[in-house]
């Protein structure tokens, strides 16, 4: 067989060119392969050596490309990607069903989870433990699918524990901020766990965050999908059984909801998951659309501000506006990082998103300046610290990758710099976020 | 001699459905038996052949299966189905029609030799 060698390499190499082809299947390629090593099988029997033989059966198989325009032609639908989430070989058939059964039933423990927790736990207490309840489906499945090692579900488990803990004892004031403010914040120390479980403990790994800062624009653009679906769906229903005299509205919000929503984060994060080689990216696109319109909308709120004389009402409201615009700027900024190819050269859009950066600090400027007189004035409230330290930690991100932004377009930094700066700044969110959830409460006394 | 693209497009239907007819056969097999019958000068190419099998299979005049070759690589069969013998009968008829139209103006343009020379 060494002889061959030469001729198996050619081979793969004509095989890899051909699955460029969208058009052509691997299974055509088979098809045809088989066909080339007859037709090379023929004519070195005729006396050509392989090379010849090669090339002489490579030219009768014809132009590639008006092959694939007649395979095209033949399957319109190749053209779509398309989305195998159970495929047809026997091996890859019986994991993905097995997957689908995963999903199924951590989708319905969630739902049942919730559902239980609204019967016996009141009010207040769900809603700050609503993310404990539901974030451990979606949790064991990527341990399932990643393999996780018992060191590492130690190590979401500690945290997740405290977590658990401290919703679950610290005695709140009914109703107070600081039990809102731990509600608001437990899900995202709780979705860094998440980030833990999906990188399979590998959270140093830069490209391993960038890769869950993808994952979670994905499941939310997935979420919202399945959202609308959804929502049609329950009108639809609610509408035909409204109409034959019946009430469906405790039956949506006491059966549907807490089984829904829940499940449907799960089965978001299995598609996410299954689609991820087939499907472009959905959330760097909506990432081009909307940089350019944030950019008039901040530019607008700029003037506004700047010719209105003086925030007439600046309370903690405007701060956490402010803080809303800079998680969206910093989410555009994070998918255009996610989705760009690090060895391009500096382009408009590049620009665009440094006009943005600038625009956005202005406004959050003008916003604070305000803001710090009043806090001044009328001193510190939980609300008032935690938004600003939010603000605090998103103008030092926002800052740093408008530096590093404007070094790359000037050529004095890779764009490396950048992402790298990105990815590793999100884990300081998570802690903040844990800070105010665990430290807060006591700080202001429950209140 | 070069015969021209669509008369081989037109051909290629029948042909290849007539060759399954003989018998089950996967893509090599069909085209060498193509250049056989015709003597070689029924050229396709040969890459063709693969979405002309695949859209008989979707149109259900083939049908195919998955097999191995003798040195056990995946080959996809080819078998005729009822549906596609039904109309390799009709295209028989339709090409018997075709072939003696032009049988007949074979023989009334039967000019003399010399005639032709001189246009040419």
């Amino acid at each position: 067989m060494t002889t061959h060698t030469e001729l198996e390499v050619q081979i793969d190499q004509w095989r890899a060119y051909v699955r460029r082809h969208r058009a052509i299947s691997t299974a055509d390629v088979d098809e045809m392969e088989d066909h080339l090593r007859e037709r090379v099988a023929d004519l070195v029997a005729t006396g050509l050596d392989d090379q010849e033989a090669f090339l002489v059966a490579v030219r009768r198989m014809g132009s590639l490309d008006a092959v694939s325009r007649e395979f095209a032609s033949e399957h319109s639908d190749r053209l779509w990607k398309q989305l195998v989430l159970v495929p047809d070989q026997a091996d890859d058939a019986r994991r993905s069903w097995r997957e689908l059964a995963v999903v199924l039933a951590l989708a319905l423990g969630a739902g049942a989870t919730v559902r239980i927790g609204l019967g016996i736990l009141d009010e207040d207490v769900m809603t700050r433990t609503v993310g404990l309840l539901v974030l451990p489906f979606l949790g064991a499945y990527l341990a399932w699918k990643r393999q996780l090692t018992a060191r590492v579900l130690g190590v979401l488990a500690v945290p997740y524990a405290v977590l658990a803990l401290v919703l679950a004892l610290y005695p709140f004031g009914s109703a107070g901020t600081t039990l809102v403010l731990a509600a608001v914040h437990a899900p995202v120390a709780l979705w860094a766990l998440v980030g833990v479980a999906y990188v399979g403990g590998r959270w140093r790994s830069d490209a391993h965050r960038m890769d869950f800062a993808r994952f979670t624009g994905e499941l939310a653009v997935y979420l919202t999908l399945l959202a609308l679906g959804g929502a049609v769906l329950v009108g639809l229903t609610a509408g035909v059984v409204d109409l034959a005299g019946m009430d469906i509205e405790p039956a949506i919000e006491n059966w549907i909801l807490p089984f829904a929503v829940p499940g449907a984060l799960v089965v978001a994060a299995w598609l996410v998951e299954a689609k991820q080689d087939v499907v472009e990216n959905i959330a760097p696109v909506l990432t081009r659309v909307f940089t350019p319109l944030t950019l008039v909308m901040l530019l607008v709120l700029l003037a506004v501000l700047t010719t209105a004389g003086g925030l007439v009402d600046a309370d903690r409201g405007l701060l956490i506006l402010m803080d809303a615009i800079l998680v969206l700027v910093l989410g555009l900024l994070l998918y255009s990082v996610s989705a760009r190819d690090p060895l391009a050269r500096p382009g408009l859009f590049d620009g665009l998103l440094l006009a943005l950066l600038g625009a956005a600090l202005a406004v959050d400027a003008v916003a604070l300046t305000a803001m710090l007189t009043r806090i001044a004035e009328f001193g510190f409230s939980a609300n008032k610290v935690a938004a600003l330290g939010l603000n605090v930690l998103l103008l030092v991100h926002l800052v740093g990758a408008a530096v590093l932004l404007l070094a790359f377009l000037r050529g004095r930094r890779p764009f490396d710099a950048l992402s790298r700066w990105q990815t590793r700044f999100l884990p300081v969110y998570a802690v903040w976020a844990a800070v105010v959830v665990v430290v807060f409460p006591p700080v202001f006394g429950f209140e | 001699m070069h015969i021209e693209k669509d008369l081989v497009a037109a051909a290629a239907t029948p042909l290849v459905l007539g060759i399954l007819a003989e018998g089950e056969s996967y893509g090599y097999a069909i085209l060498k038996r193509v250049t056989d019958m015709s003597g070689g000068r029924l050229q396709w190419t040969d890459g063709m052949l693969y979405p002309l099998l695949h859209r008989l299979e979707r149109l259900g005049y083939v049908s195919s299966a998955w097999g191995s070759s003798d040195t056990g690589r995946r080959r996809k069969h080819y078998a005729i189905t009822p549906t596609g013998r039904e109309v390799l009968v009709e295209r028989q008829a339709q090409w018997a029609v075709v072939a003696a139209a032009l049988q007949q103006v074979w023989h009334s343009v039967q000019t003399p030799p010399a005639v032709a020379e001189g246009w040419a």
